[in-house]
């Protein structure tokens, strides 16, 4: 017994290295699960303050690229305003749930980002308090960003679209063939449509957008241009698409986000009927 | 190991830190090559720091880095990896005799050739622990071990950059 003693005591540094990497692989893979929750991250308040402040002297001299890219969003939104007003003697229609805004927005800044990694995450300025809650989606003025991940009192945490376990229902706008976009961790700027099958034409230059199938996105925001079309190697039924990203990762500052007010109805519906809800 | 040097290393342990959270977290020169600078504060402590000690140390650090980096546990495997080698490392790659016990492993006090030689391999195991953490299951083994090449080389040219700056010769750190 006493020798056995000695012999743990001998190899101590040993078993507490092993320890703490057990602890710390351990972190990682609670960390990865799309579901899990996350116990430490930058949605902390200490950290998401620290963290506010290097973007707070960041981001000033990038005012006024973003001022630009609000006004020209602006002069678009104004424009479609426009259109769209009642003129005062029209009847007023009831509208079913098919033309019902089923979406609220909300804009938010960017306090911190990554794309180095293949698992990269957002920090935004807005949590719990203003309404912000785990499953929005994020977009900006280019396209989509990301889904929002986890949420503290003043800040959140979102995968990027840059994220190896973010899938993000898609279609292909010209022939409305529809499949999943998912980052292959490798070029911050493309992404990959998975899921189309090999008789689908699709060529080069053909914009892809949001399918509107999943309760995050509505349907036709912007992902980007398909790049790239080969057959898959792995599996020759699929083709492999490259998409080339709309959305400039290495220049974010301001982002909208959006929830689906029906989002508890269609995912209970989900769940219900023992479907894959699919991001 | 007396007050005096445990607070300048908790000094310059504080300032590296605080450079790699704010300055070099979105760095990377060509998208591969990263500085982890902070490693120079765990690679000139000297070798009177045991091995235990040395590892809650580098485990904590990790860990607040992570925080700030959103790669919850990839710096803290890799660190905890890098002080456990470290001690070892030091003791095979010292000169016949060993090393000053005292003698603290910084590019001053042993010179350039030995500095590289201790430093290069661990920098490039830190690098290729937290890598594979990152990439796993996805991308090659083949762009994991270039990236975790050629950041070892900016690190390494990082620390030595900083010490030539900033290190006094004297009593190693000012």
């Amino acid at each position: 017994m006493l020798r056995i003693l000695q012999f743990l005591y001998r190899v101590r540094a040993f078993l507490l290295f092993a320890f703490l990497e057990f602890l710390a692989i351990w972190m990682i893979v609670a960390n990865n699960s799309p579901q899990g929750a996350a116990f430490f991250n930058s949605s902390n308040e200490l950290v998401g303050s620290a963290l506010k402040k290097q973007a707070d002297v960041v981001q000033f001299f990038s005012l006024a690229d973003a001022n630009t890219a609000l006004v020209d969003e602006n002069a678009r939104l104004k424009q479609e305003l426009l259109g769209l007003q009642v003129k005062p003697d029209s009847m007023p229609l009831a509208i079913d749930s098919t033309l019902q805004a089923n979406f609220e927005l909300k804009g938010a800044r960017v306090v911190a980002n990554s794309l180095r990694f293949s698992q990269n995450y957002l920090t935004l300025y807005k949590g719990a308090k203003d309404g912000i809650k785990p499953g929005m989606g994020v977009f900006n003025s280019q396209g989509i960003v990301g889904r929002v991940k986890s949420v503290s009192e003043n800040y959140s945490v979102a995968f990027s679209v840059l994220n190896t376990s973010l899938l993000i229902s898609a279609k292909i706008k010209s022939s409305e063939v529809f499949g999943s976009v998912q980052w292959d961790g490798v070029n911050a700027s493309e992404v990959q449509l998975l899921y189309v099958p090999r008789h689908v034409k699709a060529s080069k230059g053909d914009t892809v957008i949001t399918s509107g199938f999943n309760a995050v996105f509505p349907e036709g925001l912007l992902i980007g241009q398909i790049s790239k079309v080969e057959v898959n190697k792995k599996d020759p039924n699929y083709l492999s698409i490259t998409i080339k990203l709309s959305t400039d990762f290495s220049k974010l500052n301001y982002v909208y986000l959006i929830e689906n007010t029906q989002f508890q109805e269609i995912d209970s519906l989900y769940r219900q009927s023992d479907l894959p809800n699919e991001y | 190991m007396n007050i005096r040097n445990l607070f300048s290393y908790s000094f310059v342990i504080l300032i590296l830190g605080l450079v790699q959270i704010l300055f070099l977290k979105n760095l990377a020169l060509f998208g591969h090559a990263f500085g982890f600078l902070y490693l120079l504060g765990l690679l000139i402590l000297p070798n009177t720091l045991r091995t235990i000690p040395l590892m809650l140390l580098a485990f904590v650090l990790g860990f607040i880095l992570d925080v700030f980096f959103e790669t919850i546990g990839m710096h803290t495997a890799a660190a905890t990896l890098f002080a456990f080698l470290k001690p070892f490392w030091l003791k095979t790659a010292s000169p016949t005799g060993g090393f000053d016990e005292a003698e603290e492993p910084s590019l001053l006090q042993i010179g350039l050739g030995r500095y590289v030689s201790y430093a290069f391999p661990l920098l490039f195991v830190y690098s290729l622990a937290f890598f594979i953490a990152d990439q796993w299951g996805t991308g090659g083994f083949l762009g994991v071990l270039s990236k975790s090449f050629f950041s070892a080389v900016f690190t390494l040219l990082l620390t030595i950059l900083v010490q030539v700056l900033f290190f006094r010769r004297k009593r190693g750190i000012s």
